[in-house]
């Protein structure tokens, strides 16, 4: 958030005589006086002591709604302002600007929520009016105590992280690399990739997946100003805007990274001649070895060893052919974990999403038949790098000669998510095209409604129906291999109602293809905490604001990139990864951030030298001098939250902006003119 | 702060919610339309750990019938454990205002995060509910003490009817 700096040029406003208070009531179109009357609280306004100016417009975050407050402060009418209309987490920087603008603090001002928390709450006019009064008459009295204070500046760091390196946090980092900034992007799988890597093509072009993201992982590679870490993850954050300290675990790979070239050479020599366990990146179709590399493009191009399943750790009696077949001497069992600390200035989270669990829908047989699988598995099914080589056959190996697409697995269900997870409808359009491209099959999709907004994407749908897939309106009640007829028998039954025909239909397949929403990160709630940012109730981290803020976080300094802000698809992802660098890289490159001016101090005449406030303050800010016995604040440390000033018991810590006597004078106005 | 006798009671209550949850969480039931009680007025602070008890006792002498107090949910606070203070510095002012014969009810403690724009309605009007049903808030002492002539606006004169000294 930019801070609003005072015009240098322009005198302040003259307090002489005390505040003069100027209340300034926004319509905010209908949305506040629709319901509020406007010209009442005016009037109320007008009265109260102070108040020099009442007025209402209809736009007070317009321009001209901002000159009213410059103007009426240059001509000296007000030394104060009070604006009553959205919130303060919507509007406060602007009206800050403008009173800043009008040649005083910035922070000679006060807002009253009268849309957030009266007009749009509030079911009776009258009841609405007299809210709106109430919290005018609390912010008149509360800003005439307001100081003179001035914006915090404080430095930033160059460099940036960005954690999750799927299609978003590639996109990120080389972005900022591009631009000359050094950027640390971290990696908790062995490759980077995420998701964008399991899929064969994209839609609504059919781009090969690997053919557009494969280049970018190796420009990621190469980029002499990204220090990429897979295998690793953020255990711990510090520090605040501009100069984060963050802690970064590597996870041993049990292979030095620097030596091993990729030629697999080792995995070809494992003592297991066959991969033999379950194999996560082809969501458990394939079997992989312990030691063992996703896929062939993996970035970086290093082998891991999974201590879970090798036979050295598991029992320490192996004759280790991996060794003797690296060249390099890249092996090392003895790896343990490993920690890097650094100093970024902003953090981009680009942490992506997870698949619904398709297993909490019962009734659509997933993990009971065996050719029931998810939306990700037919992808890997499909990809030429996947467990078949780009097959579309059953676990029997046999082509099926019908498929089901289910859509809104997950989605659009009270009982399970109630958003649209928005990349559902058109990804079952891409994978019916596939299927029916690779196998001939007779192709259904199940649907609720069409969603197929976004640039070529309501063009491929049509090319989709003209190819001849059927598409079915009703959302499935059950898969079952439960047969009622001779055509039926030894294959899968989908009934689901068709509301277009106004019938149940039972249509037998060979597989059932479930269209799997977006999820949170099953640990979203944790990085929430270690970032302290916060998820909306869905669990996908929320924005600063929807609009205007898209790709900010509450806390300055952290920026939203991808899915783990909710669901998108490939290009809202990456234009939106683009959004979060270009922010990042606006905070860097200016080398500082303007703070909020919120900072507690202590007053050494009351202070007792008690140390109460020493222990409470979480970020270590307040010192205590033995000698003198008094208790004081480093206002660069000082993150504004006031817990010192909340507990001190003989009232000398304060803190600017809320000291006791403005919230006083808070509460006093709320609860005097009702 | 006058009674109008001619009005049936609408109770007051002043709500002091953190700047990062419970204020946000208000925000969204506003962009959400969640029609709620207007009898609950918001102060925000940046954090729940910055409710002085003082503050308590002084919206009670002004003429709050409650008093309700919104933070993060515990481990989310934005500044890492104001939460926590609050809720310790809470319960030992609840001992005393049971001391002084205010029922638990008028004062409230809740955690809500940002998400929980509908918690801010349920809340809002459940408190509401209930302080309507206790009546105004009466208190039997003299509302205003006035200062000795020397002293400075010190915060232990703010509520002299219900506690001798506020300790945190």
């Amino acid at each position: 958030m930019l801070e609003p700096e005072m015009d240098p040029t322009s005198q302040p406003v003259s307090t002489n005589g005390g505040p003069k208070v100027g209340v300034y009531v926004c319509h905010c179109g209908l949305n506040i006086a629709g319901k509020v009357d406007v010209q009442a609280v005016v009037g109320f306004a007008s009265t109260l002591p102070n108040v020099t100016v009442a007025r209402d417009y209809k736009f007070m975050c317009s321009d001209p709604g901002q000159d009213l407050i410059e103007q009426d402060l240059r001509a000296g009418l007000v030394n104060r302002v009070v604006v009553a209309s959205c919130s303060p987490l919507m509007h406060e920087a602007t009206f800050r600007r403008a009173t800043a603008k009008g040649g005083t603090s910035p922070y000679h001002f006060q807002m009253a929520s009268i849309r957030e928390h009266v007009s749009w709450v509030t079911a009776d006019g009258d009841d609405a009016t007299q809210k709106a009064n109430a919290l005018v008459a609390a912010a008149v009295r509360r800003v005439a105590l307001h100081e003179f204070l001035e914006p915090r500046q404080a430095s930033v760091r160059p460099d940036v992280m960005v954690v999750g390196a799927g299609i978003a946090g590639i996109h990120a980092a080389l972005t900022l690399a591009d631009a000359g900034k050094h950027v640390y992007l971290v990696e908790r799988e062995t490759t980077i990739g995420g998701h964008m890597a399991k899929f064969d093509k994209t839609f609504p072009t059919l781009d090969c997946s690997a053919c557009i993201l494969t280049p970018k992982m190796s420009q990621v590679r190469s980029h002499p100003n990204i220090t990429l870490w897979t295998y690793s993850d953020v255990v711990a954050v510090e520090g605040f805007t501009g100069d984060f300290k963050v802690r970064v675990r590597h996870r041993p790979r049990y292979v030095r990274e620097d030596l091993c070239t990729g030629c697999l050479e080792c995995i070809e020599q494992c003592i297991h001649k066959q991969g033999k366990f379950e194999d996560e990146w082809n969501e458990g179709l394939g079997k992989r070895k312990p030691i063992y590399i996703p896929f062939p493009q993996a970035t970086p191009a290093v082998v891991v060893v999974d201590p879970e399943t090798c036979i050295w750790f598991k029992t320490g009696k192996c004759p280790r052919t991996c060794i003797e077949a690296c060249e390099r001497d890249a092996f090392d069992f003895e790896q343990t974990e490993t920690f890097d600390e650094v100093n970024v200035g902003a953090i981009i989270l680009a942490t992506g999403f997870k698949t619904f669990d398709a297993a909490r829908i019962p009734a659509y047989g997933y993990g009971y038949y065996p050719n029931v699988y998810t939306s990700l598995e037919v992808e890997r099914l499909l990809n030429a790098a996947g467990p078949t080589g780009g097959d579309a056959i059953l676990r029997d190996g046999t082509k099926p000669k019908t498929v089901g697409i289910i859509h809104c697995v997950g989605s659009r269900d009270e009982r399970n998510n109630a958003y649209c997870s928005k990349v559902c409808c058109m990804y079952s359009l891409k994978l019916a095209h596939l299927v029916k491209e690779r196998t001939g099959a007779d192709v259904y999709n199940f649907y609720i409604d069409m969603r197929t907004p976004g640039k070529g994407y309501e063009e491929f749908y049509d090319r989709i129906m003209k190819e001849g897939v059927h598409m079915v309106r009703g959302r499935v009640a059950e898969v079952t291999d439960q047969a009622r007829s001779p055509q039926e028998e030894g294959r899968l039954v989908i009934r689901a109602e068709d509301t277009l025909m106004g019938s149940v239909r039972r249509i037998p397949v060979d597989m059932v293809v479930l269209a799997v929403g977006m999820e949170p990160q099953p640990d979203a709630q944790d990085v929430r905490r270690l970032f302290n940012i916060s998820c909306g109730g869905e669990g996908f981290f929320t924005e600063r604001h929807p609009k205007l803020a898209p790709v900010s976080t509450f806390t300055d300094g952290v920026f939203l990139a991808g899915a783990c802000q909710g669901p998108k698809d490939i290009p809202d992802t990456v234009a939106q990864a683009g959004a979060a660098a270009a922010e990042a890289l606006a905070m860097v490159d200016r080398g500082y951030v303007m703070l909020e001016a919120n900072t507690a101090w202590i007053d050494e005449a009351t202070c007792s030298g008690c140390k109460t406030c020493v222990g409470l303050c979480p970020f270590s800010a307040i010192a205590f001098d033995e000698e003198r016995k008094k208790a004081s604040v480093n206002e660069v440390v000082c993150k504004g939250c006031g817990i010192c000033v909340g507990a001190c018991p003989s009232g000398a810590a304060q803190q600017h902006l809320f000291t006791d006597a403005q919230i006083f004078a808070e509460i006093e106005g709320v609860l005097e003119h009702v | 702060m006058s009674e109008d006798a001619s009005r049936p009671f609408e109770p007051r209550i002043v709500a002091f919610f953190c700047n990062w949850c419970t204020y946000t969480a208000a925000d969204l039931a506003g962009i959400s339309r969640m029609q709620y009680a207007p009898n609950v007025r918001v102060i925000r602070l940046m954090c729940s750990g910055r409710v002085d008890p003082q503050f308590v006792l002084s919206a009670l002498r002004e003429g709050a019938d409650g008093v309700l107090i919104g933070g993060c949910h515990p481990g989310d606070c934005h500044y890492q454990e104001g939460n926590y203070n609050a809720l310790r510095r809470f319960e030992l002012l609840r001992l005393m205002l049971r001391g002084s014969g205010i029922e638990d009810e008028r004062v409230r403690l809740e955690w809500i995060s940002a998400s929980e724009g509908d918690r801010v309605q349920k809340v809002c009007n459940e408190m509401t509910e209930q302080v309507r049903a206790l009546g105004p808030l009466r208190l039997t002492t003299p509302r205003r003490v006035e200062a000795a002539p020397t002293a400075p606006a010190a915060p232990d004169e703010r509520a002299p009817e219900l506690v001798g000294q506020v300790t945190p």
